[in-house]
């Protein structure tokens, strides 16, 4: 056995691991499909009754209320970060060193934390609430988003040709005039693949919103399928919400890589 | 009369690296003024120092006899005064020709959009690239591109011209457009200032050639005297060294 391994060329040695390789799969792919008992899962997992039972309501709510915190926490995440990278930037010590500070204190600690912190902290601690439907998630989304965010846009800015710059000022444009009209534009426009990925992890960081209360209208996908498994005792309603969040992602996903082959060319 | 760029003892340096080592001399109104000398002899950070893209370390600069150096000058009000043009163009890459020789009129001066594309046009025209008002700069050539610079900074109607290697990214090929807009703009009278190493053009061109070495300038007179028969062996070497490789 040994010599007829040794006799072997490199190129069939190659080519006996691979066909191990294979044939390891096929009989472990067959092995689950085997054991698996597909009748109970289908009926624990994927019940078409239920499946049935989850539209149009987890379109018109659920789904909904996902694109509307990502949005609403996209909106402020990208204004605040905004500020928050100009701040970073800044020629003022104290701002560069606050800005700093709540980039590191914000990412170091993870999201969920923060939104029980806004969602169920804050109303004990202060006695407030924050207002409207979505406030506490909209605004801990908002709030943590916008720590990546900065660093995102600061990398546009710096990424912008620093004689942009020196020829904007040397026109007679103060500062902001320069970064409102020349460098902005031109780091947007370097940021776009950036932003839309973070975008897409925001729109799944969303789920994370259903630990805090929400009420009938605000569910958002993932404590719809939650709420659902707990109600029908069946895991049908979070494998739906599953594929209502692959349909939002995936269409994304193909955007963002044209997006960025597109960026590529016009460099 | 005052001058248009009055330099006094000016010292520049970045950390331990001392690139201006005392620095004295003056352009008059109307006056063109070549610097040349070898790369590192710190021309180019001596033009960047005039119009505050550089701090100057120690020493005043005037500008039509206001002190830039001083921390309560207005400095956006001094480079209104002053056109600049680098050696790598940087024109707003995410605007049309047109834009970037508009968009600080109307922000900086605040003229009408009308009035801002009127003058634009006109600079344009003058530059020969009048034709390429909605293109944008990536597609043009780098002469094309440079002229489109000059053109900017004309809009602002400034009283002097700094020119910084304005001819070293261009293909050899493209140098000639560019020099002769920068030879009409010396006949009509301009103050300019231009670090170069087109020897031919500081000839024909220049009241006064300036040459600069390791931080200082070594020799400051007419181009005839400068360029022909000058009175350091450094200025003769690097001649010798230019024009061998022209």
């Amino acid at each position: 056995m040994l010599t007829w391994w040794r006799g072997l060329s490199n190129r069939r040695r190659v080519r006996f691991w691979r066909g191990v390789s294979y044939v390891v799969f096929v009989v472990l792919v067959g092995a689950f499909l085997i054991a698996v008992d597909w009748p109970r899962v289908i009926d624990t997992m994927f019940r078409p009754e239920v499946v049935a039972e989850q539209f149009p309501d987890i379109l018109l709510i659920a789904a909904k209320n996902t694109i509307w915190y990502t949005i609403l926490g996209f909106t402020g995440g990208l204004i605040l970060g905004l500020v928050l990278a100009l701040m970073r930037l800044s020629q003022s010590a104290p701002f560069r060193w606050a800005s700093a500070t709540y980039i590191d204190v914000v990412r170091g600690i993870p999201l969920l934390v923060w939104i029980l912190l806004i969602g169920l902290g804050l109303p004990i601690a202060l006695g407030v609430r924050v207002p409207t439907t979505y406030g506490a998630g909209a605004l801990a989304l908002s709030l943590v988003m916008a720590a990546y965010m900065a660093e995102t846009i600061r990398a546009g800015i710096e990424a912008v040709d620093r004689g942009q710059m020196e020829a904007a000022r040397s026109l007679g444009m103060s500062h902001s005039k320069a970064m409102v009209w020349i460098i902005l534009p031109q780091a947007f426009r370097l940021m776009i693949p950036p932003l839309t990925n973070e975008f897409i992890l925001l729109l799944k960081d969303t789920s994370l919103v259903s630990a805090i209360g929400v009420t009938v209208t605000t569910k958002e996908l993932t404590r719809w399928g939650r709420d659902g498994v707990i109600n029908s005792a069946n895991a049908t309603p979070l494998v739906v919400a599953g594929l209502v969040y692959l349909a939002l992602t995936i269409p994304m996903t193909r955007i963002v890589a044209r997006v960025e082959k597109k960026a590529a060319k016009s460099k | 009369m005052t001058s248009a760029i009055e330099i006094k003892g000016l010292y520049k340096s970045f950390g331990d690296l001392e690139v201006l080592k005392g620095i004295d001399f003056r352009v008059a109104m109307g006056e063109v003024v070549c610097v040349i000398g070898p790369s590192g002899s710190g021309k180019s950070t001596l033009l960047r120092c005039v119009n505050r893209l550089e701090e100057a370390t120690s020493g005043t600069i005037l500008i039509e006899g206001e002190d830039i150096t001083d921390p309560d000058t207005d400095t956006d009000a001094v480079r209104r005064k002053i056109g600049i043009v680098f050696q790598r163009f940087n024109l707003f890459n995410h605007m049309s020709v047109l834009d970037n020789v508009t968009i600080a009129q109307r922000k900086v001066l605040g003229r009408s959009k009308e009035e801002a594309e009127r003058i634009g046009l006109e600079n344009l025209e003058k530059v020969g690239v009048g034709e390429k008002v909605d293109v944008f700069p990536r597609r043009l050539s780098g002469g094309q591109q440079q002229r489109v610079a000059i053109a900017r900074a004309l809009s602002m109607e400034p009283d002097m011209m700094l020119f910084d290697e304005a001819t070293s990214a261009l293909d050899p090929e493209l140098v000639g457009e560019v020099l002769s807009v920068m030879r009409t703009l010396a006949e009509e009278g301009m103050t300019m200032l231009v670090v170069t190493h087109e020897i031919g053009f500081a000839k024909g061109v220049a009241d006064r050639v300036v040459f600069m070495d390791e931080g200082v300038v070594v020799e400051d007179g007419p181009p005839s005297k400068v360029l022909v028969d000058p009175d350091h062996e450094r200025t003769r070497t690097f001649l010798r060294m230019v024009l061998e490789g022209e």
